[in-house]
């Protein structure tokens, strides 16, 4: 019975303590809303071209057994 | 109701290729309309649409062929409105025509072969040494997505979505929730998301039963039902990195859990006589149509994807780089690598090369034909067996080249892209099915324009 909580207990440090690291990690790096400038032009957004996006995703859903990964990969066709 | 908003959405694109910059805020109030035209049919008055004027959108076209098997035409239209401040709706309508030939799953063979059509009415022949296609292969789909974002509390964002897709006989509903947490001063992003979408199928011809033989035409089809139902949930978890001032990263973790009705009922798999390697021909009433089995796979499927992407800005010139890992528990394991180049000019044009390479193992029950007594019984559910060349291993290579002009938030771009899919050819080839290409290269070839208005 006392094994339980400790089973949370290191599973929440297994699960939490790499997040953290990568945190601080990531707190590491990072630049000041002044210094944007760059990153804020559209072609740097991560998905700078949804359409483009969506409709090659669509081709690779239909012909390959994967899908997803940048975002939701589920349902919604009837090609696989 | 859809006829009419596409026809707008025609009548804009068309005035769009004839005008001048100053007519674009006619194009976007019609597009504007048209939406809003869409929202009504959904039974959600129109009456709140603030300002139509202020609709951003694109419209895209992709024509997609392969080499002697599917092609279709993809019309696309998306409108996003600023409602306040960082808060938009988003929507978009796509419009898929899809028209060809399409791979049942039978191995070609040195003798003709006459298969019945899924209706049960009607038959095609294929000649000795063709990949056996099914060429009534024609479809027609439409989707509708909505979106939703806005932020809810400091540096948290909500995004709300629903997304409907209907196909002569499939129809899916989907509604997605996700939340963004900025932190680190907005260098770093968390975001969590889960999606959930309902599927129905109506195959044509019927739900076929796992491993029953084809039938003659105008015989009884044996089949166990004529609907087919399948659930998918997807999570995904993402980190979101600002690195310096030119370069930033995301990773994301996905699972994606379906159930249901996941056979395709339109795939079927060879049965081969053990000695000659020749298809079997057994049925008295046609002697000319093989004997082949319809394929059964899991009725549930289980993905875990990593997905890492690293852009940087070398200059006024990009580069775009991302990779996935996917696992599931059918056995399929996958690689992606994803590159972008976009060279910049003077002129506010760019030049985009792309290439992508993909690789991915078969599923366990991957099977491009059954030898014999191997072939399990008529209704046995519990095994499985799919000869979908899209369940086995191959590797495929995307070329493409965009050439595209920005000025602001607005442009407009032109790509084409090649795709060539290379299959492993199974290992237990024998007698005369050793002189056939069991997994023909696929290659199709792609433009796609985009224009924001």
């Amino acid at each position: 019975m006392k094994t339980t909580p400790r089973l949370q207990h290191l599973s929440r440090i297994l699960v939490l303590g790499p997040l953290l690291i990568a945190l601080g990690g990531c707190s590491s790096l990072g630049v000041q809303p002044w210094e944007r400038g760059t990153l804020a032009r559209p072609e740097m957004a991560l998905t700078s071209q949804p359409i483009a996006a969506a409709l090659d995703d669509h081709i690779y859903f239909s012909k390959e057994a994967s899908s997803g990964g940048r975002s939701f990969g589920g349902g919604g066709c009837g090609c696989n | 109701m859809v006829v009419a908003v596409l026809e707008a959405v025609a009548v804009a694109v068309t005035d769009s290729s004839q005008t001048n910059k100053s007519r674009h805020p006619s194009i976007r109030a019609t597009l504007g309309i048209a939406t809003g035209a869409l929202l009504a049919s959904g039974g959600v008055s129109a009456d709140w649409l603030p300002d139509l004027q202020d609709w951003e959108t694109s419209a895209g076209l992709m024509y997609y062929s392969e080499s002697g098997r599917v092609s279709a035409i993809e019309p696309v239209i998306s409108a996003k409105k600023n409602l306040d401040t960082d808060e938009y709706l988003t929507l978009k309508l796509t419009l898929d025509t899809l028209t060809g030939a399409s791979a049942t799953g039978a191995v070609s063979s040195e003798l003709p072969q006459t298969f019945t059509r899924p209706s049960g009415n009607g038959s095609y022949t294929i000649a000795s040494g063709q990949t056996p296609l099914d060429d009534t292969f024609k479809d027609t789909r439409l989707t509708f997505n909505a979106n939703w974002e806005r932020p809810v509390a400091e540096e948290l964002t909500l995004n709300l979505g629903t997304a409907l897709s209907k196909e002569y006989d499939y129809l899916s509903l989907g509604i997605s929730g996700g939340l963004a947490k900025d932190i680190n001063a907005g260098n770093t992003t968390l975001s969590g998301g889960l999606s959930l979408s309902a599927d129905s199928g109506s195959p044509v011809g019927g739900e076929p039963i796992p491993f029953a033989a084809m039938q003659p035409e105008d015989t009884d089809p044996l089949r166990q039902g004529s609907g087919s139902d399948k659930q998918v949930i997807d999570a995904v978890f993402g980190l979101t990195q600002i690195i310096n001032k030119r370069s930033l990263f995301q990773i994301n973790y996905s699972l994606s859990s379906s159930d249901g009705y996941l056979n395709d009922p339109y795939k079927f798999i060879s049965v081969v006589d053990p000695i000659t390697g020749n298809p079997v021909f057994e049925n008295s009433v046609q002697p000319d149509l093989p004997t082949v089995a319809y394929e059964n796979r899991p009725d549930s499927r289980t993905k875990h994807s990593l997905y890492a992407q690293y852009k940087i800005a070398l200059g006024d010139n990009i580069l775009d780089s991302s990779y996935r890992f996917l696992t599931d528990d059918w056995g399929i394991n996958s690689h992606t690598l994803d590159f972008r180049y976009r060279i910049a000019s003077n002129n506010g044009s760019y030049w985009q090369p792309h290439i992508r390479l993909y690789q991915q193992s078969a599923a366990d029950f991957y099977t491009p034909f059954f030898v014999g007594s191997e072939r399990p019984v008529s209704g046995d559910s519990h095994s499985f067996a799919s000869a979908d060349y899209r369940l086995g291993e191959f590797t495929a290579t995307t070329l493409g080249l965009e050439y595209g002009r920005r000025s602001g938030t607005r442009g407009w771009s032109v790509a084409a892209e090649y795709y060539l899919q290379s299959g492993k050819e199974p290992d237990k080839k024998f007698g005369a099915l050793a002189d056939q290409t069991l997994f023909p290269d696929v290659d199709a070839f792609f433009v796609r324009f985009i224009r924001d208005f």
